[in-house]
């Protein structure tokens, strides 16, 4: 490969950020002044070729030293990588939270999202907006769910600089956010993890039984609450028993498409193709999820537990965990688990003295749903376009480098915990025969008490939203979010499982439950849906790009008709809808229309 | 004529295409087979040239057992498998995406794409006179070629050609995300300013038109383009030993264009700046 640079130089500050996380450059061909050796040698090659997947971490640091990417800054990173310029461009551009076009140091996200939107998001954005005024040195965005749903209206503000420095507003107000805005250090702190849990303490819990119970930073205070008791039993049962045991326990992945998590494991394991990778999808996107960030802020130790057992299991000795951006404070806690759980030996060569290695990486995502897709997130980990894969080969076969990779998110991994200290028979009891064990729900929306819930699979919607506490008349549910489904006031009795929702024609998705009351504009509730797609798409297969502008189109011409004035566009987003979930290449672009599909069908909007 | 290499020997597999009982050779894909059947079917990303990228969707056939349409160009055909072509489901998907593009970008120098239009009855028309379109000035920076993002269907393949799978420039890439994705170089700048080296390998496997030849582009504009009354001559190329073959488009007694056959051994298209631009010389009368 014969790369051209282009002469554009970085400017100090540029330089810093890269070469803090790369360390200084070596060679004039990297990007350090020339000495007498670079005449005859030159480094880089394979070798820098093989750090490639340090772009998207370059990236990273250049955003938020400077709070945007420039053609100087770019073009060193390349140079350090030995990545074309154009390929980073065209990665720098595919991510929401980096800009390739000057923009202030400061970002303030408002969401503006299904949940934020029902809580007035818009009067938010509005009142911000004028009191900031248009010389502050902020640039307020509207932005995708940040996942802050059971606090909403939420933002989340990003100051540029050394180190970076980000506070979360939520509830937001004017004035809060302003401030979190203006002097993200003295904005108030967020309030802990277990806020989100309406159910904490109580001891019936599984998975959430620790947020709120234990100190996130203290490994001691996890060990004494039950952590790594599963590994110690996993280290017993050896790697193939710890694969009977969760193949035993029923486990199905939890990210939607309950894949029974043992047969995964199992394949990935008898890959004789090495190394095999574990990868952790902490990258929920999905517009009213939250329970990856609560667990990850509340109980961190329990994931990076899980992970480990993940890997020895089936092989691995490296795991990357994918964070999404938006969670500034799941990356800390993570963060500091991971180096604790190093510098006291449950990470690293030797784990509890069993000879066994495994070590985690934390990779930051940079604002794109698609990355949630499992082989984007590959391609978006080893620095591409987070653009989804076509399949086969699966993962468990080809996944991340092209190596076999188990890739589970944390709500799945974290449920071996239990499955291993408890074993599989009193796990397999939990819940129904088709769906078992404990299962998270992120309710939010028109209720009083939001929150993460965790309750067995088999109880139905409406003791769910006894729970939480329905607020106003309800006038629909949003099931699984985006990507699920509409359910009505009338079908509360619908059993919380895989096979029951499958029966209702509906889905339990990632568990997302968005309740709306008869005062929240349902045609604008399926145009933000729609919105939401159309930006999310990565533009690379064509019934997606364009089906979901094309969508979005209908949506805002019907969004003041009904009857027969709709039913033209009605069809024609029925058939759209149908070649996009037929015919596009991943989970995104087929399941974009099934909310408003369930809202025509089930809710009878624009009838 | 060129030989094309026999290459190791491999197992035939068989399966059922539409019914009938199909046998091909391990390692094909649905389309291959489709092909060798006698059956049509409509692509646009597919390349002779380049691994299959599956992004146009208008392939896409049924799978027996398989919960979404897939892509016949690059799925492998698998013994047992059970494939229908022409379904409601299959010519239903065929017919939106190609309505999909038909509506978003400029499809009249795409080859056989009218006929296919006509024979699934898209009406790219029906998404009404708002429907988002990609209209944009061609991009003329440089003498030698054209990009015209208004004809662009994103197919991947001149990001191919130009990157790991021919030429390892690595000029273009796919910047920006959703309908708002386009092909550019670094910066998106100008081509004079980027890494491009002027091969033309990228207008050679572009299905469009959307990357053209200075030369055709500037006879298309001045209405002299005349395909039909355009001869082809291949020849070996002068400038150096490989013995790359050249194809010379000739009108009027003038090269207007230069490509090269893609089922040449050596090359599979692909030339270098010299061979695909430099023929000026020829024509130099003085």
């Amino acid at each position: 490969m014969d790369l051209r640079f282009g002469d554009s130089r970085p400017t100090d500050e540029e330089r810093a950020a890269v070469d803090a996380l790369l360390g200084p450059p070596e060679s004039s061909w990297e990007g350090a002044d020339r000495s007498d050796a670079d005449l005859r040698w030159a480094r880089g090659g394979r070798a820098a070729r093989d750090r490639r997947d340090l772009l998207l971490p370059g990236l990273h640091a250049i955003n938020d030293r400077v709070g945007w990417i420039g053609e100087g800054a770019l073009d060193y990173l390349c140079r350090r990588l030995t990545v074309p310029p154009a390929e980073a461009y065209g990665v720098a551009t595919f991510y929401a939270m980096f800009s390739v076009r000057p923009r202030p140091a400061t970002l303030l996200h408002v969401c503006t999202d299904l949940a934020c939107a029902a809580a007035g998001a818009d009067g938010l954005c509005a009142g911000i907006e004028s009191r900031l005024g248009l010389s502050s040195g902020v640039s307020v965005e509207r932005s995708p769910c940040l996942g802050l749903c059971e606090r909403a209206p939420a933002a989340l503000a990003v100051k540029a600089g050394d180190p970076v420095r980000t506070a979360v507003s939520a509830p937001a107000t004017v004035d809060d956010a302003v401030l979190a805005a203006r002097a993200p250090d003295s904005a108030p702190q967020e309030p802990p993890a277990a806020w989100a849990v309406p159910q904490a303490g109580d001891p019936a819990l599984t998975l959430l039984r620790r947020v709120g119970v234990v100190d996130p930073a203290g490994l001691d205070d996890y060990r004494a609450n039950g952590g790594y008791t599963a590994l110690r039993r996993a280290f017993e049962l050896g790697p193939a028993g710890v694969i009977r045991e969760v193949t035993d326990a029923g486990l199905v992945g939890r990210g939607g498409a309950a894949f029974p998590t043992g047969r995964k494991w199992q394949a990935t394991a008898s890959q004789p193709d090495h190394p095999h990778y574990v990868v952790c999808n902490a990258d929920e996107s999905e517009p009213g999820t939250f329970k990856d960030r609560v667990l990850m802020e509340g109980d961190p130790y329990a994931l990076v537990e899980a992970m480990t057992i993940a890997a020895y299991a089936t092989g691995a000795h490296r795991g990357y965990l994918y964070l999404r951006g938006e969670y500034p404070r799941a990356v800390r806690r993570m963060r500091h688990a991971v180096t604790q759980a190093r510098a006291r030996g449950l990470l690293g060569d030797d784990i509890l003295g069993q000879g066994y290695a495994f070590d985690i990486e934390i990779r930051r995502g940079a604002g794109a749903y698609v990355c949630g897709e499992e082989t984007a997130l590959f391609n978006s980990i080893e620095g591409y376009r987070g653009e989804p894969r076509s399949k086969p080969p699966f993962p468990v076969e080809k996944g991340l480098f092209g190596k076999p990779t188990v890739e589970n998110n944390v709500e799945t991994l974290v449920n071996v915990v239990p499955i291993l200290t408890m074993g599989a028979p009193a796990y397999a009891a939990i819940g129904t025969g088709g769906s078992t064990g404990p299962k998270l729900f992120c309710v939010s929306g028109s209720v009083h008490r939001p929150g993460v819930y965790e309750l067995p699979f088999g109880a139905t919607l409406g003791e769910l939203l006894e729970l939480a506490g329905v607020r106003g008349r309800l006038r629909a549910v949003l099931l699984g979010g985006a990507a699920g489904g509409f359910v009505r006031p009338d079908e509360l009795d619908i059993p919380l499982t895989f096979e029951g929702t499958r029966e209702a024609g509906t889905t339990l998705g990632s568990g997302v439950v968005m309740a709306f009351d008869d005062t929240v504009p349902l045609p604008r509730l399926l145009l933000r849906i729609a919105e939401f797609f159309r930006d999310e798409s990565c533009g690379q297969c064509v019934p997606c790009r364009v089906g979901t502008v094309r969508q979005e189109e209908a949506l805002h011409r019907i969004v003041d008709r009904t009857g027969a004035a709709a039913a033209e566009d009605v069809a024609l987003l029925r058939e759209v809808g149908r070649a996009m979930r037929d015919a596009s290449i991943c989970g995104l672009g087929q399941t974009a229309w099934n909310a408003v599909e369930s809202a025509i069908d089930r809710l009878g909007a624009y009838e | 004529m060129t030989v094309t290499p026999l290459g190791i020997p491999r197992r035939l597999l068989e399966f059922t295409i539409d019914g009938e009982a199909a046998r091909v050779p391990e390692g094909s894909t649905i389309l291959d087979a489709c092909r060798a059947a006698g059956k049509e079917i409509p692509t646009l990303c597919e390349g002779d040239t380049l691994a299959p990228k599956n992004a146009c969707r208008v392939c896409v056939v049924e799978v027996e057992g398989a919960r979404t349409l897939v892509p016949a160009c690059s799925r492998r055909a698998e013994p047992g498998m059970e494939v229908r072509t022409g379904t409601e489901r299959a010519r239903h998907s065929r017919k939106i995406v190609l309505e999909l593009l038909a509506s978003s970008v400029d499809l009249s120098t795409t080859p056989r794409v009218a006929g296919w239009l006509k024979e699934y009855e898209a009406k790219p028309d029906r998404f009404g006179p708002d429907a988002a379109r990609l209209e944009e000035e061609p991009r003329i920076d440089n003498e030698l070629y054209v990009r015209d993002y208004g004809k662009c269907v994103l197919c991947y393949k001149c990001v191919d050609a130009c990157g790991d799978q021919w030429q390892n420039t690595f000029a273009i890439s796919v910047v920006g995300r959703g309908f708002d994705a386009r092909i550019a170089v670094e910066h998106d700048g100008p081509l004079t300013e980027s890494a491009c080296v002027y091969c033309g390998n990228c207008i050679e496997v572009c299905p469009t038109g959307a990357l053209s030849f200075k030369s055709e582009f500037d006879m298309r504009a001045a209405g002299t383009w005349d395909e039909s009354a355009q001869s082809e001559t291949t020849t070996v190329c002068a400038y150096c030993g490989v013995g790359c073959n050249l194809t010379l488009h000739v009108q009027d007694n003038e090269i207007v264009k230069v490509t090269s056959p893609h089922d040449n051994p050596v090359t599979h298209g692909n030339l270098c700046i010299k061979g695909r631009f430099g023929y000026q010389h020829v024509q130099n009368r003085g």
